[in-house]
């Protein structure tokens, strides 16, 4: 079915922001987080809000609902929910906009929701309250809700608890409970983004459907821009609170006009050529590995070469953290070997020699966790120098400042706390703890995927730069696949445990697909408005095929 | 999560704790100095009320809160008890963090037969009313000054373990944790710069708590007469050498009383305001 982008440039206008200024308190001093934003939303439109984290998209968001939240304040400026400005007007009477008129769903489902109440009690509950609707009346409402949204068993699915459910499948029910009251605007906060990709399609069709049905004003906020692609008739380019660029979609795609809107389009175009094969540095034979009686890793296998990249991929829970925990030593294998420089490795990394630990180093995900937050970067950096190569005193400075312009940084970050720095620095500093051991093989469990776009880039430049020069190997576990792209030489797809395909970048990346890796390929997002149609209508093809035969 | 502390963010109420504690610590640091008379000498008649003067043998003598059952100069006492009640109970609340802080950190950092052993003794351990426990111990060993900061530190102790492990539990499943233990880390380096510099703001608010726990029990171990032994002054004995006073309108016994509670309260409010700053960090 290919969803009709119509015209809305004719419908009433819902939502009219105009010159609004948001500010934020960090101790007595106040700095603006969003400036001077205007924009203008009607019947059936769609706009997206793109941009980093800091943009002020999300607070654009909260400011649609006429809420600023805590430590920020309104500065300035008019928002207008059909002609009454929000900002202006008694508590009361906006509290009862709210959760009515005007509905918010937001990034992570599985928290919103009490875990302890039926989904049904909290889907109804406001509109119950409210006197919209009965009981009775609310609870087919919703039921139908759940039909048109693909959820299974729509009949029983609201006498579940959200344990019982999964994360796409949340995120389909709060935007059922959005929808409830049938508002005249709905603001979605990133509701995919903490969602694996083939879930994300699920949901990117169910909200785009919904508002197509119901004529909704909407306004998509996300940092992913080919995901707003398939969903926004507009899109709106946020950086440091101010509108950076602003047109119709297609137009946005074909011709962005402004220096930053291009970077954000061409991030995903880097990639690096496959390297010639080398010699092996690291092996894993049929390593198999359990949490309790939850099996995690099932006779898994793979190898990696001096200086090259294997990309582990697949959604949460295909075990390509607990290889990563294997491979480290934190968790025991109950089975198989990890050979690594033709030793082979004791299962419990407290059993391995100084040298394989020092020439073993792993970056997390999580810069923020992976940090000790009372710990100045000088400490973070020179503890492995200290520790491996007994440097001290001004050496020891010297070699950690020469790390720092490696990893991008410079003497000034020596006495940051972790707290002073950006994501991308944190994961820099990271970096740099690792390569201050000189490794041979550093272990990225999803390096990069905390960060933004832009950063993201960088940190894979700077990864790839660092094994031209110092031929580290990279065992680089990730769910998203332009990452892969970017720097692996052969890829590894996990499934529930399972290696399901291993080979050189070029022969995963081409057909013919086993069946998981064509579903996980053809879920990333693409930076093309048609995709998601296309993408639908060759699923139900192929689900009609099947049906046929 | 920490940042340095600026005194003018310090909210009024913990200022005042602050100048509480400072006074207490003064009066049992000079206490003996500023005291008019010896701490065992009797220089009057019985529970004298307030500002009391009576000639004495060198001319009259002074008693600004009076005196006690058996003549003593109150002020003098309430100056020398500050010095043994705080004392000891400042001695013993450090033993037991010493101990409870030491052998938490390694339960979460060893886990396992290391972890089950500490922690089921200390369940062992707390299954004894405290008060009977300390009561059995005094009776079997007599009551000296180091049995009763001992046995009063092993009781608390627990406690602090107990707090002690599920922060550190915590903190353990980090990253950065990770990071060090596959580094090599000995396990006393990961306790002393990866954890404890973590747990220092909850442990330090359990720290004011536990010393209040503590100065109480020893009162109360006074009170019964297993606490500190007479001729010393002591905030606890002094309230039950007193007690009958009350059946007489005296309000002698009262005085120590308030003394012990005044501390209290300085302690807690101090405390307040650390619990709430760390709430407030993490928010940030």
């Amino acid at each position: 079915m290919r969803h009709e982008k119509m015209d809305p440039s004719c419908g009433e206008a819902v939502l009219d922001i105009a010159g609004l200024n948001v500010r934020a308190r960090s101790g007595n001093q106040w700095h603006p987080i969003v400036s001077d934003v205007s924009l203008t939303l009607r019947r059936g439109e769609i706009l997206g809000l793109v941009g980093e984290s800091g943009s002020g998209k999300t607070t654009i968001g909260l400011a649609s609902l006429g809420f600023a939240r805590t430590g920020c304040a309104f500065a300035g400026g008019e928002v207008r929910f059909k002609g009454q400005d929000l900002l202006r007007m008694a508590p009361a009477a906006r509290r009862a906009l709210r959760g009515d008129r005007i509905a918010y769903v937001a990034q992570s489902a599985a928290i919103s929701f009490n875990p302890a109440r039926t989904l049904m009690e909290q889907v109804i509950e406001s509109v119950v309250d409210r006197g919209t609707k009965s009981r009775a009346e609310a609870r087919a409402d919703a039921r139908a809700l759940f039909r048109l949204l693909h959820l299974p068993d729509p009949d029983r699915i609201g006498d579940r608890y959200p344990h019982e459910l999964s994360g796409g499948q949340l995120q389909r029910v709060m935007a059922a409970m959005a929808m409830l009251p049938r508002p005249d605007l709905v603001i979605f906060d990133e509701p995919t983004t903490a969602l694996d990709v083939t879930t994300q399609v699920e949901v990117l069709s169910a909200v785009r459907e919904l508002v197509a049905r119901f004529g909704t004003a909407a306004i998509y906020i996300s940092h992913d821009l080919a995901v707003v692609a398939q969903l926004a008739h507009r899109i709106m380019v946020l950086r440091h609170g101010r509108l950076v660029e602003e047109g119709e979609t297609r137009k946005m795609l074909a011709e962005p006009q402004e220096p930053y809107t291009r970077s954000l389009w061409a991030i995903r175009t880097f990639a690096k050529d496959s390297l010639p094969a080398s010699d092996v540095l690291l092996e894993v034979n049929g390593v198999s590995a359990s949490y309790g009686s939850l099996k995690a890793l099932d006779n898994v296998s793979l190898t990696l070469q001096r200086g090259r990249t294997v990309a582990v991929v697949g959604e949460s829970g295909s075990g390509k953290s607990t290889l990563a925990r294997v491979v480290t030593g934190l968790l025991r294998a109950n089975g198989g070997e990890i050979r690594f420089s033709g030793e082979t490795l004791a299962a419990s990394a407290k059993s391995r020699t100084k040298l394989q630990l020092q020439h073993l180093q792993i970056i997390h995900q999580s810069a923020d966790a992976s940090l000790n937050p009372l710990h100045k970067v000088r400490e973070v950096i020179g503890r492995p120098l200290e520790f491996f190569f007994g440097l001290t005193g001004a050496q020891r400075e010297r070699r950690i400042v020469e790390i720092l312009e490696q990893v991008e940084l410079g003497a000034e970050h020596l006495d940051r706390l972790p707290s002073e720095m950006s994501g991308g620095q944190k994961q820099r500093v990271c970096i740099g703890r690792a390569l201050a051991a000189e490794p041979a093989l550093m272990i990225c469990d999803e390096a990069t995927s905390a960060l933004d776009q832009l950063v993201q880039e960088g940190i894979l430049k700077l990864l790839t730069r660092l094994q031209q020069e110092q031929q580290i190997s990279y065992l680089f576990i990730t769910h998203d696949i332009a990452t892969v792209r970017a720097i692996a030489d052969r890829i590894v797809v996990m499934h529930r445990g399972r290696v399901v395909q291993e080979g050189p970048k070029d022969e995963v990346l081409a057909p013919p697909y086993p069946p998981y890796t064509k579903l996980l390929l053809s879920s990333v997002p693409e930076m093309d408005p048609d995709w998601l149609d296309r993408l639908l209508a060759s699923r139900k093809q192929a689900v009609s095929d099947k049906a046929v035969s | 999560m920490s940042r340095p502390m600026q005194f003018d963010r310090v909210p009024l109420s913990a200022r005042i704790g602050m100048a509480i504690i400072l006074a207490y610590v003064a009066a049992a640091l000079f206490g003996p100095f500023l005291a008019p008379y010896g701490q065992t000498e009797v220089a009057g008649d019985q529970w004298t009320p307030l500002f009391w003067s009576q000639p004495g043998p060198d001319g009259d003598v002074f008693f600004l809160l009076g005196t006690d059952h058996l003549g003593r100069d109150l002020l003098t006492r309430l100056l020398y008890g500050a010095r043994n009640s705080i004392g000891i109970a400042l001695v013993t609340t450090l033993l037991a963090f010493a101990a409870g802080v030491g052998i938490g950190l390694l339960a979460a950092t060893k886990q396992g037969v290391v972890d089950q052993i500490a922690s089921r003794s200390i369940d062992v351990l707390m299954a004894f009313p405290s008060l009977i426990f300390a009561l059995m111990i005094l009776a079997v060993l007599g009551s000296s000054i180091p049995v009763l900061i001992v046995v009063i530190a092993l009781l608390n102790m627990a406690s602090v373990f107990r707090i002690t492990r599920a922060l550190a539990m915590d903190l353990e499943a980090q990253d950065f944790v990770d990071v060090a233990k596959l580094r090599g880390e000995s396990a006393l380096w990961i306790m002393r710069r990866e954890l404890l510099p973590n747990a220092m703001v909850p442990l330090a608010a359990e720290f004011g708590l536990r010393f209040c726990f503590v100065l109480l029990f020893i009162a109360s171990l006074s009170f019964i007469g297993l606490g500190i032994q007479p001729p010393m002054a002591d905030w606890g004995s002094m309230v039950r050498e007193n007690a009958s006073a009350i059946s007489f309108g005296v309000f002698t016994p009262l005085i120590p009383a308030a003394a012990i509670a005044g501390l209290t309260i300085g302690v807690n409010l101090v405390i307040d305001w650390l619990t709430n700053s760390r709430s407030v960090g993490n928010e940030a």
